[in-house]
């Protein structure tokens, strides 16, 4: 692009002197052509010869007023790119609100505690670092984040990359997919879409720099334990604590989780004090030695219903998956190519997928009839008038009175099929439990055809009368889903189901438990002995998160191998929570506040089974508010599930802590959504 | 409005004078109108053409560069490989996909240490000038900044005069990872090479660390301000703990060898002023030492950068084009901004020569007097002894390193007389407020002292000291407190504990790790910068009083627009890179207790045969060196575990063996 503009911005001198000796001969064309006409006249030429040595004229003209054209419109640009550039930084006009880091340097605030961040699923980069012979010339470049340009210019060839090993779940022969290092592993996703980029650059206005803020990144397609097995992360991980410990005066370590990153640290909480073999045998003081507190950004602790979704029919990605690809281009079949069953083959291969499947079961995410959240009001109209009541200081019974007024939304139904389902009462429904023997029995024959090109799902593998057997009439909770999973996806949860667990623990002394596979589940680990740590629970509220499926089977059922679809027919229930085949409650457009928000909230509030040493917990919620005007880009006080990374409060929290604050300092709790009704509801032994 | 007038008035004469030929008449009328009709246009498309036709062209010269950038990029990326291949002939296969096939896998973890001005720099805090640059590349990279604001640049990149660090307000920090010196400008490698070849053989961002370090600071100064030594020896402790034990090879380049050799001093020495990690740290942890370029005794080079700012290192200059340096580009006094910049860093100074006399030689001596240029070397073997003994008899003084006039570079010692500086009054301070506000120490100085520097004729690498010491004594008491140029006598003396010695190899031991291998790998081939002949500058005032006096030349003693020059690789004269491998470590001395084997390996330069070749596969370059097939090669086997003795031990082509020998050290 700089060359080109150099190019033409040296231009002109030679252009001017081409083009007026190119319009010398053009005039000259053309008084030819004027005399042409002038000597046939003479000889009683018709008029439509004259038509006809006039046309290669107009011809040339067309060509011509294009190219002018497009000159036109490059100069333009060129000249508001120079405007743009010559524009000083601050107009006097447009005030640019102060970072929060400059204010919090202007109140005295420095860099004390070194700072550890843990980035979460997609938003990491990945780089390769050996490939099959389709990828010459990448190597060391981004397959994952940056420009994302090689997707379109060898499509086939990045999925192949891409993809991890379907039998271990980690690198295919001959391909070599790493993380990128360091702090551009996700200070920006993609060019001006940041992530980190403005934490740390308000972290270095307080005097943070290279030696004490360290982004873990880490391969987020493997399972949590395959990222030490593979590359040393975790390890690489306890070094780095370590050492930012020791170089910066024994100051302890401020964790800065986000999103899947919350469960990854968490693996690692327990990764780094079990015993060598399995673990990193920092011994049972490790963490109240070198963590003073963690952060969790959007933390996605119980799973987001999401990834269900995303199992089952590739249709719910990430935020920031979808924003890369464009969402045309998932859904169309853009060059013949398959892209969604594509994606759902590559998907399917990542591991770490399966960490985000809620957890907890029935207890935590509802039941057929019953679920925490089922009082939520959706309808902005009726919301605004509940929350008019509540402060307009009418009692809150008064405002309980009308929820209770509103049919409860079954949101334990994580996948209905068909509208109709996700109402009925559980005594009409049919349950899966009865058949299930059945099912698994039939699953010899296959359906698989040869003809449909070579993108493998396990679909494939399925027959149709199993198909429709699944999905007449029935309503998945948390429980059933996961039968359901593992009938239509075996060898995917065979896989993960070494890696990562589900459950609720009933004896967390069980021996069973000192296996990596229950570290990542908050309800089957303890959290260390730490009494002086600190666990924060910051997210962002006010969104609409996907929580519950209507669901439905796909029309043509031979080549399309994916049989389900999200019924985005359906729409609108009683309370507006239903919208495109979606049940929405609160919460970060991604994170539901009950998983955000129920291990700080209840989980592990006080001294409980969980955190039997009493960490304090905070949580700490940020009212989301959409950007005034696109000026502002992605908003200052957004709540979105990535966006909130720009949230100034948010900002200024971290950068408290990281200097020093404590919880208590911060003002404690800061919560704007119900979950501490919600969390009541739910039981469990604590 | 002529217009219009002219067309009817021909129209009047027709309607009140019928004339009666009509057909004639009408032919004029037609003449007229066609006449008319062509100028109507001429006017309207000369209207049009100026803009018009700009526009037309611009757009052309897009849709062109459009079609040709499309052509480029649906070009299969095998293209120019493959016209490489016809022009030239087939290519070796690159050394990594040789050695895969031989089944090499990666074994031992590696380090690379960058050495100075390689590394990237970037910015973490800056004044308002600065703004928008925040973790952007300052130094590497494309060097936009500066171009676009060059005061500012030079002011983020200067540290402070009195600390050697950050100035207030002011922070720019390395860059981490592989990327901090993969490429030093976008095109221009400098450890990419070599890092795609171990790639191929399995390494990746787990075996593989690049060790920056902020390259303008003093070795012990990185660990004050950025712990980048305790970083390294995090680093390599955990390597070599996560790859099953086997412990790491590192590869230093350039004045990454001082700095690497002030780090293995520093692990094992006790906690205050070292890392704490206890007598066999190296032993435990490190399996070889690949010294790239290594200046262990400095370079001549770093003399003629301090003493006048003329002489940098390669990769300055290619990257800011020499034009720039020096003509007053917007009235800037470009070379005194970069003297004041490059003041500043103390690292240019481990790069002065050590050793003194006894390495670099007098008045009248030097290890390589007697030194032919290898081509006219080879072309008097064959035919004639004459011109032999004739360049014999025009023996160089190459111990003088800085002479003032040819003459006195070529006269012997009796006949020069010195008049020593050293007391002289260095005369009233000649700073003048017209020379902006560029500082550099000469203003300080005076005519007197300027003048005093000039009839002490010539100096020899002890004097060099001394002559620094006067021109720059503020940046001389920064640097004297962090290195040491000497030779110990007795190295058990307690003050060789202190941090400054570490980085000369002369003046430290080497760690109790017998196990351990030491590589030397340089480029012998191309002429290298040994002695210096200066004159004053014609008008001192605002200007730099001394420069190389370029007039000065000789085909005869490697004499070309004054400087001396010897056998090297553009930068480090083979007996910098080598002679500690040679003779100073060579078996069990006083310098290396434990015997560490010690190799030396040369690679004689081949220019690249073609421009297609870029920087060439067989170059002993400084920094191109880096791209040798050769040198890539014997990494990757000792990365993969070979031994010295499995590598063909000692590759020599130069004179270093017999130049070591001349030497009289105390070993």
């Amino acid at each position: 692009m700089l060359r080109f503009r150099k190019l033409c911005f040296l231009e002109p001198v030679k252009c001017i002197e081409l083009s007026e000796k190119k319009t010398q001969i053009k005039l000259d064309d053309e008084k030819k052509s004027f005399d042409i006409p002038k000597i046939e006249k003479k000889d009683k030429g018709s008029p439509e010869e004259n038509k006809r040595k006039r046309r290669p004229n107009k011809e040339w003209r067309c060509i011509d007023s294009c190219c002018w054209a497009i000159g036109y419109i490059c100069t333009i640009w060129w000249l508001l790119l120079f405007l743009y550039n010559c524009l000083p930084v601050n107009l006097p006009g447009l005030k640019v609100p102060e970072p929060p880091g400059t204010r919090l340097k202007r109140e005295g605030l420095t860099a004390l505690h070194p700072i550890v961040m843990v980035p979460g699923i997609v938003t990491g980069g990945l780089e390769l670092w050996e490939g099959r012979p389709c990828s010459e010339g990448l190597f060391r470049r981004r397959l994952w984040g940056g420009s994302f340009t090689e997707i379109f210019r060898r499509p086939m060839c990045w999925l192949e990359h891409i993809s991890l090993d379907n039998e271990t779940g980690l690198d295919p022969p001959g391909i070599r997919v790493r993380a990128v290092p360091g702090l551009v592993a996700a200070d920006y996703f993609a060019p001006g879409y940041f992530v980190w980029a403005i934490l740390i650059e308000n972290l270095a206005r307080i005097g943070y720099e290279g030696k004490n803020m360290y982004m873990a990144a880490y391969d987020w397609r493997l399972s949590f334990q395959n990222t030490e097995v593979r590359d040393q992360n975790l390890s690489r991980l306890k070094s780095k604590i370590e050492l930012m410990y020791v170089t910066n005066g024994n100051k302890k370590v401020v964790v800065v989780p986000h999103s899947m990153g919350v469960i990854y640290f968490l693996h690692f909480l327990k990764w780094v004090e079990a015993p060598p073999p399995m673990g990193g045998g920092g011994g049972p003081g490790w963490c109240a030695k070198h963590i003073k507190s963690i952060m969790n950004i959007g933390p996605a602790f119980l799973g987001v219903p999401k990834a269900v979704g995303n199992i089952l029919s590739a249709e719910t990605q990430d935020v920031a998956f979808i924003r890369a690809l464009a969402p045309g281009l998932l859904d169309s079949k853009i060059l013949g190519l398959r892209t969604l069953q594509h994606v759902m083959s590559v998907s399917r291969t990542w591991d770490s997928v399966i960490s985000l499947i809620p957890k907890g079961g029935e207890t935590i995410w509802g039941n057929l009839e019953w679920s925490p959240e089922e009082h939520h009001v959706c309808d902005s109209a009726k919301k605004n008038y509940q929350q008019n009541f509540d402060i307009n200081g009418n009692s809150s019974d008064s405002g309980r009175l009308f929820q209770v007024q509103q049919k409860p939304t079954k949101y334990g139904r994580i996948i209905s099929f068909g509208k109709i389902v996700s109402d009925l009462p559980s005594s009409q429904l049919q349950t899966l439990d009865s058949k299930k023997q059945e099912l698994m029995c039939n699953n010899s024959s296959s359906n698989s055809d040869s003809s449909c090109r070579g993108v493998w799902t396990e679909y494939d593998e399925m027959s149709q009368e199993n198909i429709q057997r699944l999905a007449k009439n029935k309503a998945y909770t948390m429980k059933t889903l996961l039968d359901l999973l593992r009938v239509i996806a075996p060898k995917m949860m065979k896989r993960a189901e070494s890696h990562f667990s589900h459950g609720i623990a009933e004896n967390l002394d069980n021996p069973k438990y000192n296996h990596y596979k229950y570290w990542s589940n908050p309800l089957e680990t303890k959290l260390p002995d730490a009494p002086d740590m600190e666990i924060y629970c910051s997210y962002g509220v006010g969104i609409p998160t996907e929580r519950s499926y209507v669901y439905k089977q796909s029309p043509s059922g031979r080549c399309n191998s994916i049989p389900f679809q999200i019924d985005s027919s359906a729409d609108g229930s009683n309370n507006g929570c239903l919208k495109g085949g979606t049940y929405f409650v609160d919460g970060d457009e991604s994170v539901p506040v009950l998983s955000a928000g129920f291990m700080c909230a209840k989980g592990w509030r006080g001294k409980t089974l969980f955190n039997p040493s009493g960490i304090s917990t905070y949580i700490r919620e940020y009212k989301h508010k959409a950007p005034a005007n696109l000026l502002e880009g992605r908003g200052s006080e957004s709540g979105a599930h990535v966006d909130i990374m720009g949230n100034v409060a948010l900002i200024e929290d971290v950068l408290r802590v990281a200097a020093g604050a404590s919880g208590t300092e911060l003002g404690r709790d800061r919560i704007y959504s119900d979950i501490m009704k919600m969390s009541k509801k739910i039981n469990i032994r604590l | 409005m002529s217009l219009v007038r002219r067309r009817k008035v021909p129209e009047n004469e027709r309607t009140q004078v019928p004339d009666p030929n009509p057909d004639g008449n009408e032919k004029d009328k037609k003449i007229i109108d066609n006449k008319n009709e062509i100028q109507k246009s001429q006017k309207q498309q000369s209207k049009w053409n100026c803009v018009d036709s700009c526009c037309w062209f611009i757009g052309c010269t897009c849709v062109v560069w459009w079609v040709l950038l499309f052509l480029y990029n649906m070009m299969p990326s095998s293209f120019p490989q493959y016209m490489t291949e016809v022009i030239t002939g087939p290519m070796p296969d690159p050394p990594g996909v040789k050695l895969q096939k031989e089944g090499l896998k990666a074994k031992h973890p590696v380090v690379f240490v960058p050495g100075i001005v390689t590394a990237g720099l970037e910015l973490w805090e800056g004044h308002h000038c600065a703004d928008g640059l925040f973790r952007k590349r300052l130094w590497g990279g494309t060097f936009g900044e500066v171009y676009k604001r060059p005061l500012c640049w030079v002011e983020h990149m200067s540290l402070d005069n009195e600390t050697g660090l950050d100035p207030p307000g002011i922070r720019v920090r390395p860059v981490t990872g592989l990327v901090a010196a993969d490429y030093f400008a976008p095109g221009y490698f400098v450890w990419a090479v070599l890092i795609a070849n171990l790639a191929r053989i399995g390494y990746e961002e787990k075996t593989m660390h690049m060790a920056s370090y902020d390259w303008r600071l003093s070795f012990q100064n990185t660990e004050v301000r950025d712990k980048s030594l305790s970083r390294i020896k995090s680093n390599i402790e955990l390597m070599v703990a996560t790859n099953g034990g086997n412990k790491a090879v590192i590869i230093p380049h350039s004045m990454g060898v001082l700095y690497f050799l002030h780090f293995m001093k520093w692990v094992e020495a006790p906690a205050p002023m070292g890392g704490g990690g206890g007598p066999d740290w190296c032993a435990k942890h490190i399996r070889t030492v690949v010294n790239i370029g290594g200046p262990f005794l400095g370079v001549p080079k770093a003399v003629s950068g301090l003493f006048s700012a003329e002489a940098r290192d390669i990769a300055v200059a290619r990257a800011i084009a020499p034009g720039v340096l020096d003509t007053d580009l917007f009235h800037i006094q470009t070379l005194q901004h970069i003297m004041k910049m490059t003041r500043t860093w103390d690292s240019t100074m481990s790069m002065i020569p050590k050793g003194g006399d006894a390495i670099w030689g007098g008045l009248d001596w030097s290890p390589e007097e007697g030194y032919v240029p290898s081509k006219r070397r080879q072309r008097n073997n064959v035919t004639n002894e004459d011109e032999k003994i004739e360049s014999k008899v025009k023996r160089v003084n190459y111990g003088r390193i800085i002479s003032f006039g040819k003459d006195v570079a070529e006269a012997h010692s009796s006949e020069i007389e010195r008049i020593d500086f050293r007391d002289a009054v260095k005369g009233s301070n000649v700073a003048n407020h017209t020379c902006r506000d560029v500082w550099t120490e000469y203003h300080d100085m005076g005519f007197g002292g300027i003048k005093a520097i000039a009839e002490y004729k010539t100096y020899t690498a002890g004097d060099i000291l001394d002559l620094l010491q006067f021109v720059a004594p503020k940046m001389m008491e920064r640097g004297s407190a962090h290195f040491s140029y000497g030779i110990a006598d007795n190295l058990e003396d307690p003050k060789y504990q202190h941090y400054k010695y570490w980085s000369n190899p002369l003046e430290t031991m080497l760690p109790n790790a017998p196990d351990m291998e030491i590589f030397s790998m340089y480029g012998v081939g191309i002429p290298t910068e040994r002695a210096y002949v200066y004159r004053l500058t014609p008008a001192a005032e605002c200007y730099i009083p001394f420069q190389i006096d370029t007039s000065a030349d000789d085909e005869g003693r490697c004499l070309k627009d004054g400087v001396f020059t010897i056998d090297g690789d553009e930068t480090v004269p083979v007996l910098s890179a080598g002679f500690m491998n040679a003779k100073g470590w060579r078996g069990k001395t006083r310098f290396n207790p434990s015997g560490i084997p010690t190799y030396i390996r040369e690679y004689d330069h081949a220019p690249p045969s073609s421009l297609l070749e870029g920087r060439g596969t067989q170059s002993g370059a400084h920094v191109d060196i880096m791209g040798n097939f050769a040198l890539i090669e014997d990494i990757m086997r000792i990365a993969a575990g070979a031994k010295g003795e499995e590598l063909g031990g000692d590759l020599v082509y130069s004179d270093i063996f017999k130049w070591s020998e001349k030497i009289k050290l105390p070993l």
